[in-house]
């Protein structure tokens, strides 16, 4: 009787000191952010019901609850449903691209895997700005894709300012965060249950579906994370492609920081996406099975 | 891995093809960008002749040259550090439960989560106070610190997202072997954990290194004198107008990415380890 | 977490614009840099020594060619001569520390946030705004004997009528770049070819507009007939109406590429700065097929200013900077490097013909206006654009 006691106690114990641990160990990471995150943002949250002056300075009295109002507007609505759409389209579109291509970088010899993972970071280590200017480039009527295809006897091609070259634009830009946390899972997959599966005569088909994509799970949620949050807010690749014809999130925000010059408003409207989007992704993660 | 793990041999082919054209879509800007470098015209897009101008141009440039400088600093300094917190953060999270968890998991998302320029004003406002705080005691400054402590903020959540990616595929069935052996918790960590998860780590490391080349808003914020860092300048010129001096530049990044890339992939062949990003 | 609220709310409350004061450093550079000009006298050196330690400085007390230490100079990028810098620095044995910004509104953010510098380079909207929120030292005017090289149209300008906070640095408009193989060369410098139904039908998926909201709100205000600040919300109700129909017309809103795409045939109508629109017609394989035209109907003269913010802690050398370069020499070199308008009347003789023949007239042009901030108003400019677009 008395030992059953003790041994639980005694695993009590291991367990708060396992937990404690636990904390220690992330300790510094959380303590940076809370530190150099956290704070800040309590004080754009401050701002939130904070009123403006009329040369655009915030003035930190006359608390009001006007910006938080206006988030609700519907010209706020419409421009975050565009958004909304495009970043789910973009990472739809990077998923179903990018995943194939991580696996079939997992899949390869191991001194090839490292090279071929670099080669893709590559591109992103040029300039932004001049990337999407050379994009844009190719996309145009009189850029060298139309000059080919009409040599070819075809069309010019009209893809600039419409919304299939800001597409083709966000998944050049997102990919990447899609295929790393892809990699980083399929990498560690253990190919032995795969294997496994072929010698139940699963065809091959039936076999990813059933077990390798299941497994690749946690790269799948991570990846398409890393790629809907930041589409989301984007807007510099969609002005210089799209032409600005549309107002999305990212763009308003920014204008309310800086052309409007209306924090107030600029910060309730940030806090408002933040809170939808953590809200999402929790929901989206405890559909997918993890902790959150 | 044998042959028949894999799909068929048609789609091996078919994933070869999905691989190289992804490639090729890669590519081709970079390509055209590397080529309108040799431009002689002061506009990048129009083609007037070949020429080395803008390289020596850049050479000459003193504000580029710095602004290079310093966002290498600060891309180097924020990898580092991200790299590392960012690990322990997942490692802390995946491995571990504690009272709070909930509310570390959103800590970790909202740096994804927040638009930039929302992260960029509250980090100014931020540094201001500190710097004012802190005045009584030490004279502070915005510059390359405020700036490289802003992208460890973000960059933390980015390498935390792609580790424990990584680490929820682990079984920790191969830590538990590793105590069952009499290894302390360290030596569990240093020799089973960590090269495990090492392709996680190095594929954050890449995705901070990534952003914090590229990093505009939030840096042209918390910034100070003579700390402005190469996006920054670039999105300046913006308004008179980019000149190829910019693709030259990136040209230059892109070969000197490339040649530390290779060599340090041959000194580990040489050592006889394997890249980082495999087991 | 109730704590750090807490906490944060008296870090927030904590006004930055007060703690300015309060950061002022104890004592200035210590050094002042010997000059080789023989006007200094070592008694207004002194005075110019101590001024830093006095509180809240918002007027300097300099004399002409003093320094005070390094200067901390905040510019646009590829904005100045790098040669000018150097021969300043020798001249005046001072180190010129560069940083580059990329928007007016981030460098007020800064400012208002209490960041350190010594000179900088607003637009004329901003200079407004930036007296008004009083982060601008008065200049003193005995230490910037240059000024009057000024031309006529920059010695009051409506921003800062009595010329006390800000000296005309560059200056450009905003007009339409024209192809005239397709608009025609007869084509009249007019807001029509963009607002007017049928004849922006024929250019139409061919016309970039700027996606400022004060420029491109502004262009059709000044069709309607309304001026470019006009406070009057109908007016702009008109102009939002009108840029949505032209929209159908309007291929992209875009305040980059504008002169790039009418070179390389792209767009045959951009709307754009001078500054730009000269140097990509200039790098054109056929210059002669486009033109700059400027709106009879009313267009934007803009200037960027030097300013000395109140924050600054070597003024001295700030106005001794502004002094330089409003030489007529200096002037002439600043001009022929970037291309833009100079608004200083004495350095014609020394700037490349190219530059002086695109503004000729510019100045003595009836029809410019500049931008103005409008105070409360002005937020109405943003939203009613983006609802024009939306």
């Amino acid at each position: 009787m008395a030992t059953e006691v003790a041994t639980v106690e005694l695993e009590e114990r291991a367990k708060r000191a396992e937990s404690r641990r636990g904390v220690l160990i992330g300790a510094p990471a959380f303590l940076y952010l809370i530190l150099f995150f956290a704070l800040p943002l309590l004080i754009v949250l401050v701002y939130s019901f904070a009123s403006r002056s009329s040369t655009g300075a915030t003035i930190l009295g006359n608390w009001n609850l006007n910006s938080w109002i206006r988030v609700f507007d519907s010209q706020v609505a419409q421009i975050a449903w565009r958004s909304l759409w495009l970043a789910s389209l973009t990472t739809v579109f990077c998923l179903v691209f990018g995943y194939p291509f991580a696996y079939w970088i997992a899949t390869r010899s191991d001194r090839a895997r490292g090279v071929l993972l670099i080669l893709v970071m590559i591109p992103f280590w040029s300039n932004f700005l001049v990337r999407t200017y050379a994009i844009r480039f190719l996309m145009g009527v009189e850029g060298p894709v139309s000059i080919v295809s009409q040599a070819l006897g075809g069309e010019p091609i009209r893809i600039l300012f419409t919304n299939t070259a800001i597409l083709i634009g966000m998944v050049y830009g997102y990919i990447p965060f899609m295929i790393l946390p892809l990699y980083a899972a399929l990498e560690r997959m253990d190919w032995r249950l795969v294997e496994a599966a072929r010698d139940l005569y699963a065809p091959g088909w039936t076999a990813f579906k059933k077990v390798t994509f299941p497994l690749s799970m946690p790269g799948v949620v991570a990846g398409s994370v890393l790629v809907f949050i930041p589409s989301l807010g984007a807007y510099v690749i969609p002005a210089i492609l799209g032409g600005s014809n549309t107002v999305l999130l990212g763009d308003y925000i920014v204008s309310q920081f800086l052309s409007a010059r209306n924090w107030p408003f600029g910060s309730a409207l940030s806090t408002a996406v933040m809170i939808v989007m953590l809200a999402a992704t929790i929901f989206y993660f405890r559909r997918g099975g993890r902790t959150l | 891995m044998t042959e028949s793990t894999t799909a068929g041999r048609w789609s091996e082919r078919l994933l070869g093809a999905n691989g190289w054209l992804l490639y090729l879509f890669l590519y081709v800007p970079i390509f055209v960008l590397i080529v309108f470098s040799f431009n002689d015209n002061q506009r990048v897009a129009v083609w007037t002749e070949f020429s080395f101008r803008w390289y020596g141009e850049m050479l000459d440039n003193d504000a580029v040259l710095r602004a290079l400088r310093n966002t290498l600093i600060v891309a180097a300094v924020a990898t580092t550090i991200s790299t590392i917190l960012g690990t322990v953060a997942a490692l802390s999270m995946e491995r571990y439960r504690f009272r709070g968890q909930r509310s570390a998991d959103g800590l970790l998302y909202l740096p994804i989560i927040i638009p930039d320029v929302t992260m960029a004003v509250m980090m100014l406002l931020f540094f201001a106070q500190a710097i004012n705080i802190a005045s009584h005691v030490v004279r502070l400054n915005f510059g390359l610190g405020t700036i490289s402590l802003a992208h460890i903020a973000f960059n933390i959540a980015y390498v935390a997202v792609v580790v424990r990616a990584r680490l929820a595929l682990m079984e920790p069935q191969l830590e538990e072997a590793a105590a069952d052996l009499y290894a302390s918790k360290w030596q569990a960590f240093r020799r089973v954990t960590l090269p495990l998860i090492m392709p996680g780590v190095a594929g954050g490391a890449l995705l901070a290194l990534t952003l914090s080349l590229d990093d505009v808003v939030v840096t042209s914020f918390v910034s100070g004198p003579g700390s402005t860092t190469l996006p920054v300048y670039v999105f300046g010129l913006v308004r008179r107008g980019v000149t190829p001096l910019i693709n030259a530049v990136s040209v230059v990044m892109l070969v000197a990415s490339i040649v530390l890339v290779g060599i340090s992939l041959g000194l580990q062949r040489r050592s006889g380890k394997t890249s980082p990003l495999i087991e | 977490m109730a704590v750090l609220a807490v906490l944060a709310m008296a870090v927030a409350a904590c006004n930055p614009a007060d703690t300015v004061d309060e950061t002022q450093p104890p004592t200035g550079d210590g050094t002042t840099a010997e000059t080789t000009s023989a006007e200094t006298t070592s008694a207004e050196t002194t005075s110019a020594e101590t001024t830093p330690a006095e509180t809240t400085p918002t007027e300097a007390s300099c004399a002409v060619d003093a320094v005070d230490g390094d200067l901390n100079f905040a510019n646009w990028s590829e904005y100045i001569d790098p040669e000018l810098i150097t021969a300043f620095e020798e001249e005046y044995g001072v180190d010129v520390v560069e940083s580059f910004y990329e928007s007016n509104e981030a460098m007020l953010a800064q400012l208002q946030a209490g960041v350190v510098y010594d000179m900088i380079v607003p637009s004329d909207y901003m200079v407004g705004i930036m007296i008004e929120e009083g982060l601008l030292m008065e200049l003193q005017k005995e230490a910037i004997p240059n000024l009057v090289n000024l031309a006529d149209r920059f010695q009051a300008p409506p921003y800062d009528p009595t010329l006390g906070y800000s000296a005309a640095y560059q200056y450009g408009t905003t007009g339409l770049g024209v192809n005239l193989d397709v608009v025609g060369a007869d084509a009249e410098a007019s807001w029509a070819l963009v607002f007017d139904p049928e004849l922006a039908s024929r250019y139409s998926g061919q016309i970039s507009m700027l996606a400022d909201p004060r420029e491109t709100m502004g262009a059709a205000l000044m069709y309607l007939g309304y001026s470019i600040n006009d406070t009057d919300l109908a007016h702009l109700e008109e102009a939002t109406a009108l840029l949505q129909e032209a929209r159908v017309n309007i291929a992209t809103f875009d305040s980059d590429q504008y002169d790039e795409a009418l070179v390389s045939g792209e767009m045959a109508i951009s709307h754009g700065y001078s500054g730009n629109m000269i140097v990509g017609i200039d790098g054109a394989d056929n210059p002669d097929q486009f033109a700059y035209l400027v709106p009879q109907e009313g267009a934007t003269l803009w200037t960027d200013n030097m300013v000395v913010p109140t924050v600054s802690e070597h003024p001295c050398t700030a106005h001794t900077f502004i002094n330089y370069l409003l030489d007529a020499e200096n002037g002439g070199t600043l001009t022929n490097w970037n291309w833009y308008g100079s608004p200083n009347a004495a350095s014609e003789e020394f700037i490349d013909p190219a530059v002086t023949d695109f503004y000729a007239g510019t100045l003595d042009s009836d029809e410019l206006e500049v931008i103005e901030d409008t105070g409360d108003y002005e937020i109405n400019f943003t939203d009613y654009f983006a609802q024009a677009r939306s």
